[in-house]
């Protein structure tokens, strides 16, 4: 069992979405991500998805992915050197000592604080799933109001591109 | 030219070269109703349920090749449609349905019937298209004949909303020539260095072994499979769905694999080296216990779609393409290596196997009292001379239609092997015998599976379809009643079918002839008086030995070597 990051470049077309959520419900794939939005090409859209499974399985996946028609193409970013990033928007308890605390952390992480009342903190933090694991591992999960995630997105280091 | 959208479809079924359309209106479709009402230049076939539409379509295009069409209304007709498409997209049938839609304004306000088609259908067709415009919409046509006939066959729901139908609303129209779809291109031609390293390994084979599928009829490669098997003298055998593209009369053959295949074939599936798939995914139905299949074997597998290798069955030598093309340039490459494989091995192989094949596995208890639905079957296949078109419904029936009938040329054995949708047969009949009017059909069928859509006795009086029903009557949901049997102490819970109607007059009813058959001593004679009547749909309703059972069987986690076989062998 690995963990994949697969890059899927499909049609901007109502239902698009609906055909990659719904394969991996219908064929029990797990999902541990998935992030779409236009591309500067507004017919198409570009779609992030993390996986974990066996090397079986996500090859499964990626084939039923290649299958739907609206899928123009696709690849498993964790073959190849890539770069993943995730943005976090974090509410957290902040009040007396702590602060100080908190804003310290923050740097650390490069994290930014966005909002700020006499009792908590809005931090945003950017990065790899790992960075922000670890943040809110440093922060101490119990110290948490609330935490939004925008799901994984990655892209191939080099000149190579996910192209129609 | 300026065309409707219900003009736009009509020509756009004629560009196609569609000749039937199979359907039932509703509000949703009644614009193009009342376009179909000025042309000749499809057939419409009013049915009597759009799921038979559905079954009537696909029967179509099973025994033709060529996509069948059906036209529903929104919401029910929808609704309705959605067991023939699935019946469709399990087993790699092309086929289009055009489903009206509420108008485009209304969808999502739950108007008067309204369902969302698109997302219902999503997970059982190959694709689907929510018409956007009436200027999108001949292309839309177009893609969806494109999407449904190439690479994996299967079905495409076209969703229309009724907004682009309109009479008065016209558009310039052409048909496109061709399609440009970015993200579509099924691979078609093998890659050779694959191809190369299969032959290779199939000559070196000791105990080889051909295990072909549907995608060998679907894609029309039956000669090039003959050619193929008859170069290596190497054994073959055929899923449910791959029955008639390789002969089986020829000694080559040895019937049938799988939950109901011939001990011989199941044997050497068991034991063989190399494994040669060819147009066929490993269905569950067909390995047995996973954990026990082809413990021996190297295995090579041809298919059109890549999802289909390596899913159930991890293989060795993968090659995606379309098998006919495939098949060619194995057949080649083997010619000119002037290469085979051991003969001393090759017989050795082949004397195994004749021990296996001394079993008899398909042998019967014959009776003078009880008609056998074996011997009907084979009684049918001496009427018509193994040369009819058989549809098939899903039970007793259809395994012992799949064993005894003995399938010459593909396209011949129409039935539902990947969903196994009862109701099937008799719809299906419909479309073949529309397709081929001189051609003798007949629907194989059990007592329960033809109620599921009787209705269609009156489709077949309206268009004259002289189907030949072979109602193989145990009164019992035979096939349940066997696993009860055997997996539940004969504890028959729901499967005795009470109540029954009175056959003969169900298809006088309907304005056909119907027949009772009782006694052994009368199957041979009633089957050739109603094969004799060309032009009539004849319902015989054949009472049958209610005990027998379907043999071999491997039954739920047993592997193909594990085989239950019919205890009345000796006696045969
Ligand atoms: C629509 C549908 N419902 C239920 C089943 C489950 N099923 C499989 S075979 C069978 C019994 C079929 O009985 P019959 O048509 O009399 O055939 P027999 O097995 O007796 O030959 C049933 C209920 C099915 N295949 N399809
Ligand atoms: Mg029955």
């Amino acid at each position: 069992m690995r963990r994949h990051v697969i890059s899927v470049l499909l049609e901007n077309e109502s239902g698009a979405l609906s055909r990659v959520a719904g394969l991996f419900s219908a064929r029990g794939y797990n999902i541990e991500s998935l992030t779409v939005a236009a591309t500067h090409d507004p017919t198409l859209s570009r779609m992030t998805i993390v996986s974990i499974g066996t090397e079986q399985t996500v090859e499964q996946i990626i084939k039923q992915l290649n299958k739907l028609i609206d899928v123009v193409r696709l690849t498993d970013l964790t073959e190849v050197s890539f770069i993943e990033r995730e943005i976090m928007l974090l509410k957290v308890r902040a009040v007396d000592g702590g602060r100080e605390e908190l804003k310290r952390l923050a740097d650390i992480f490069r994290g930014r604080i966005l909002d700020v009342t006499e009792n908590s903190y809005v931090i945003e933090l950017t990065g790899d799933d790992r960075k922000i694991n670890g943040f809110l591992d440093a922060v101490g999960r119990d110290n948490v109001i609330e935490v939004v995630r925008s799901g994984t997105t990655g892209m191939a280091r080099g000149d190579k591109s996910l192209k129609p | 030219m300026e065309l409707s959208g219900g003009e736009v479809l009509i020509e756009a079924l004629r560009e196609e070269g569609v000749e039937f359309l199979f359907g039932y209106p509703g509000g949703a479709v009644l614009h193009i109703y009342d376009a179909l009402y000025e042309q000749n230049s499809v057939k419409h076939i009013l049915v009597r349920h759009e799921q038979a539409a559905t079954h009537a379509a696909d029967g179509y295009a099973r025994a033709t090749g060529k996509p069948g069409v059906v036209l529903v209304t929104s919401g029910p007709g929808a609704t309705n449609a959605v067991t023939g498409i699935a019946t469709a997209f399990m087993d790699s049938i092309p086929m289009v349905v055009l489903s009206g839609q509420v108008q485009s304004r209304f969808i999502g306000s739950d108007a008067f019937q309204e369902v969302d088609c698109i997302g219902i259908t999503r997970p059982c067709v190959k694709h689907n298209f929510l018409v956007d415009s009436l200027e999108n919409f001949a292309e839309t046509i177009k893609k969806a004949f494109h999407v449904a006939t190439t690479g994996r066959p299967g079905p495409v729901v076209v969703d229309i909303p009724k907004d682009f139908t309109t009479p008065g609303v016209k558009v310039p129209f052409e048909y496109p020539k061709t399609v440009n779809m970015r993200s579509y291109s099924p691979a078609v031609q093998g890659h050779p260095g694959q191809i190369r390293k299969a032959v290779d390994l199939i000559l070196s084979a000791k105990r080889p072994m051909i295990y072909s599928g549907g995608g060998v009829v679907l894609g029309d490669a039956a000669s090039q499979l003959t050619q193929f098997v008859e170069l290596l003298g190497y054994p073959i055998t055929q899923t449910l769905m791959g029955l008639g593209a390789f002969p089986a009369s020829n000694k080559l053959n040895l019937g049938m694999l799988g939950m109901h295949g011939t001990y011989e074939a199941n044997m050497a599936m068991h034991d063989c080296d190399v494994l040669i798939a060819i147009g066929a995914r490993f269905d569950d139905r067909v390995t047995g216990e996973i954990e026990s299949f082809c413990p021996h074997a190297r295995i090579v597998h041809i298919d059109v779609d890549p999802a289909s290798i390596s899913k159930n069955v991890v293989v060795d030598v993968p090659i995606v393409g379309d098998v006919g093309p495939v098949l060619e340039a194995m057949n080649t490459l083997i010619k000119d290596s002037g290469k085979r494989a051991d003969t001393a091995d090759l017989a050795a192989w082949w004397s195994i196997i004749a021990n296996w094949s001394k079993t008899d596995c398909l042998a019967y208890e014959h009776s003078d009292k009880l008609i056998k639905p074996q011997s009907v079957v084979q009684s049918l296949h001496r009427a018509t001379k193994g040369d009819a078109y058989v549809t098939s419904d899903v039970g007793q029936h259809q395994m012992w239609a799949a064993q005894f009938y003995g399938f010459e040329k593909p396209r011949r054995w129409i039935n539902s092997g990947g969903l196994g949708t009862m109701g099937f047969g008799l719809p299906a009949a419909l479309g073949v015998q529309l397709a081929f009017p001189d051609d003798i059909v007949a629907c194989v069928t059990g007592e329960a599976s033809i109620q599921m859509c009787i209705q269609e006795l009156s489709t077949c009086l309206q268009y004259g379809a002289p189907v030949k029903i072979v109602c193989l009557n145990n009164r019992y949901m035979g096939m349940v009643r066997q696993w009860q049997e055997f997996n539940y102490e004969k504890r028959y819970s729901h499967s005795y079918m009470d109540a029954l109607p009175d056959f003969v007059k169900l298809a006088e009813s309907y304005g056909h002839v119907g027949m009772r058959i009782d006694n052994p001593a009368d199957v041979d004679a009633a089957m050739d008086e109603a094969i004799a009547m060309k032009d009539r749909l004849v319902f015989m309703d054949f009472q049958t030995d209610q005990a027998e059972n379907v043999y071999p069987m491997i039954e739920a986690g047993k592997g193909h070597h594990e085989m239950r076989l019919n205890p009345a062998r000796e006696l045969a």
